[in-house]
């Protein structure tokens, strides 16, 4: 019995400082961006100083409205695009080529971004595609749904089958069984999927730079431009409200999930 | 016929769309980087030479396919910068994955052992600063780093050091960032398994007069095997090409091949080399890369 105890103080204390170190580094962060001295390290007080100042920096909020709008355009069909994927991989017969579909699904998630971004420049150069708002968001598209195959698969993975099939034996349609009966149950894994999407989108650095073109930056590229030349007060406010806008998508996505009352172990790595 | 297989005759049309998608603009995309990494550059607009003319007809085809080299290949396998570049990448990516298999393991096995209801509360915990973003975790840590930044603040207020101490361009800084912002990933998959685990399998052991460290060792350790396998390829793979972490947080006088490769296409503007660059390192990664989709493809499809 001593032995069990020593060994959870032991759990504790890793758990503890794994959190803090996992943490203390934001926490920080977000205070200093409420600072009002020009230093960085010195605290003058309180003040919501460096928040006007990136109100009135017109070309960071451009690469703002630029990231939204390609996190919400590239989220959303990642999405169907994901969800889709994950049904025929665990719901559908074999089909030829099916090895080579989920091996395209999940590279891309731990391939490198230099090569990911990399190869699609070199697409859209021999395409001629016009490069900015739209190849950002193929490209982040593309990275994405894999991420959505993968959460939505897990989560159909967990589920029972023999609900689908029991609608089908009381006369709906595969279709129809589906829309009825599968989807409301996936529905919290794909709305976390979206959220996933959104939020690696958002947060792309390396992708972004290799696929938008000249004058279509995104928020990402601006703030590594300015991190590039030191650290800057403002930084530390616009990283402050992109930390606060991630945090009400992760307490949406957390709420949706917990609506959901049957809620399968969730066996996905992310 | 059953209701399954009804089922699953439709649901496999499902998959015509993400896969044109990604054969498009996954699987195309590779053959055009090698195409580019047997041309060589050009001052043009792209900036490389020959480009493929397919209206040209068949003769202008057969002149721009006689103009393709491997000269980029000799190139990258002669020239010192990138032999050191391919080396570093690799020698810090097995260091930093044995790291964080040292730091997130006692964390993820910390989480495995709390009541049920805590464990819950632990994963989101763990999970939510995967979610903020990479480059922003990054620059907290320069924030913090730097020379009258907090930690020196810190060290010299307890006067363990005398002066500050550089942090900043540093490989220790790099791999603060790396294990940073990599964790998550690291400490997911191991707790998985060690949350499934058969517990009594551990006390059989310990009734069996094993001291701990032997029950990890002999029972715990073997047992987690897959979870250390996909965390330690979930972490490998994408280090090696790691380019925003190095950039921000290493010196600049030894660079990642993923560095290297930015700086040939961004600065140099020479394509032909960045896209054989990214052909060795796919190369290189291609066993890795093909374990993890073995892996991925059983825990996703296995238990049905």
């Amino acid at each position: 019995m001593r032995k069990l105890s020593r060994l959870s103080r032991f759990n504790i204390a890793s758990l503890a400082l794994g959190l803090a170190f996992l943490y203390l580094p934001i926490l920080i962060l977000v205070i200093y961006s409420f600072n009002a001295s020009r230093l960085v390290t010195v605290w003058g007080g309180w003040s919501l100083r460096w928040y006007h100042e990136f109100f009135n920096d017109r070309a960071m909020i451009e690469a703002a409205w630029m990231s939204l709008r390609v996190a919400v355009s590239s989220a959303t069909i990642a999405t169907l695009l994901g969800t889709l994927a994950a049904v025929a991989l665990s719901r559908g017969e074999r089909f030829r080529g099916r090895t080579l579909f989920s091996g395209m699904l999940y590279a891309p998630l731990v391939m490198p971004e230099v090569i990911t971004g990399l190869s699609l420049l070199l697409l859209f150069v021999a395409l001629n595609a016009e490069r900015g708002f739209w190849t950002v968001t193929i490209a982040h598209t593309t990275l994405t749904m894999c991420f959505v195959a993968v959460v939505v698969q897990s989560r159909l993975g967990s589920l029972d089958r023999s609900l689908e099939e029991a609608a089908m034996d009381l006369g709906c349609d595969p279709v129809r069984a589906f829309v009825a009966v599968t989807l409301p149950l996936i529905a919290p894994a794909i709305v976390a999927g979206w959220m996933l999407a959104f939020t690696l989108s958002l947060d792309d650095l390396v992708i972004a730079s290799f696929t938008t073109g000249p004058g279509s930056a995104t928020l990402p590229i601006r703030i590594y431009s300015e991190v590039r030349l030191g650290v800057k007060p403002e930084i530390n406010a616009i990283c402050t409200l992109v930390i606060a806008l991630i945090a009400v998508v992760i307490v949406i996505a957390s709420l949706v999930s917990k609506l959901s009352s049957s809620q399968g172990e969730s066996a996905a790595p992310l | 016929m059953s209701s399954r297989r009804i089922f699953a005759r439709p649901a496999r049309f499902a998959a015509i769309a993400p896969y044109l998608w990604m054969a498009l603009f996954f699987l195309v995309p590779f053959g055009f980087v090698l195409k580019i990494s047997l041309s060589q550059t050009a001052i043009a607009q792209p900036p490389y030479e020959p480009v493929f003319d397919l209206t040209a007809g068949w003769e202008a085809l057969k002149t721009a396919l006689a103009a393709l080299s491997i000269d980029n290949f000799r190139l990258l396998i002669s020239d010192d910068i990138y032999v050191f570049a391919y080396a570093r990448s690799l020698i810090v990516a097995v260091t930093a994955t044995a790291l964080l298999l040292l730091i997130g393991y006692p964390i993820a096995y910390g989480m495995a052992r709390l009541p049920k209801r805590w464990q819950a509360v632990a994963m989101v915990l763990v999970i939510v600063p995967f979610w903020t973003s990479f480059l922003i975790r990054i620059y907290a840590w320069i924030n913090i780093l730097q020379h009258d930044g907090l930690l020196n603040q810190i060290l010299l207020a307890l006067h363990l050091v005398s002066q500050p101490v550089v942090w900043l361009s540093t490989d220790s800084a790099m791999y603060i960032g790396i294990v940073y912002s990599y964790l998550p990933f690291m400490i997911l998959p191991l707790y998985a398994t060690l949350a499934k685990m058969e517990r009594a399998l551990e006390e059989a052991a310990g009734d069996l007069g094993a001291p701990p460290w032997q029950v990890f060792w002999l029972v715990t350790f073997p047992l987690s095997l897959p979870g250390v396998g996909a965390g330690v390829l979930l972490c490998f793979i994408p280090i090696v090409g790691e380019f925003v972490i190095p950039d921000l947080l290493a010196g600049s006088n030894s660079l990642m091949i993923g560095q290297t490769l930015w700086l040939e296409f961004f600065t140099n503007k020479d394509w032909p080399v960045a896209s054989a660059a990214a052909i060795v390192l796919l190369v290189m990664l291609l066993l890795p890369l093909l374990l993890y989709e073995r892996l991925q493809k059983r825990q996703l499809e296995q238990g049905r």
